[in-house]
């Protein structure tokens, strides 16, 4: 019984944070919002686990906050890449 | 003994799985209502660390001494190692691209007014 209280708990979260990915005025606050989304992810994926009982669910929370990691890095990445061609063609 | 024992594991993890669905809860508010980049980024962090902690020492607590434990054990530190890097990577990138923080509507000169007066 407590494994589904927490679990719409961090269902809730989810819907903030996507509430803020939506509504955010800068693109860090999408990025922000939607690195928190994969975190919790990855936490509800382990309550889930024990509420049903199966045990698979572990590797597929492990697995998922790696990939979620890498797709963030990779994201803050490509858009510090643009921002930086911006401020050199603003410059010439 | 044997099922006092089982109680006293049962209660301590469920308060720390209810420490942890707070912590959710708290920071989800606050990414939601603060006023600036950063502010939500402190709100973002808290869920990243104390949420992980809580929730999954309730979980390892629940589980004993199986694989499962080793599972979530690892999954811990990872997303503890990982969580705090990906926000310092969010916050450097950007304050390089020229996001000033403002810190939302508090007027800080009528603060250091107040200071001045009571002294």
């Amino acid at each position: 019984m407590i494994f589904a209280v927490i679990s719409v708990a961090i269902l809730v979260t989810m819907v903030l944070a996507v509430a803020r990915a939506i509504k955010g005025p800068s693109l860090y606050d999408r990025v922000l919002a939607v690195n928190m989304f994969g975190t919790k992810t990855a936490l509800l994926l382990a309550v889930v686990a024990f509420l049903f009982g199966r045990e698979d669910f572990l590797d597929l929370a492990l697995a998922y906050a790696l990939i979620n990691v890498v797709g963030v890095l990779a994201v803050l990445e490509f858009f510090e890449s643009r921002t930086a061609s911006e401020r050199e063609s603003a410059n010439d | 003994m044997t099922e006092l024992w089982f109680w006293f594991i049962e209660i301590v993890s469920s308060g720390l799985l209810v420490i942890g669905g707070l912590c959710v809860l708290i920071g989800g508010i606050g990414v939601l209502r603060m006023p600036d980049l950063y502010a939500r980024m402190h709100a973002s962090s808290l869920t990243d660390t104390m949420a992980t902690l809580a929730l999954f020492s309730g979980l390892m607590l629940q589980a004993g001494l199986t694989l499962a434990t080793v599972k979530l054990f690892a999954i811990m530190v990872f997303l503890l190692l990982t969580g705090p890097t990906a926000t310092y990577a969010l916050a450097n990138a950007a304050l390089n691209a020229g996001l000033k923080p403002t810190g939302g509507p508090i007027d800080q000169t009528k603060l250091d007014q107040t200071k001045k007066d009571s002294v």
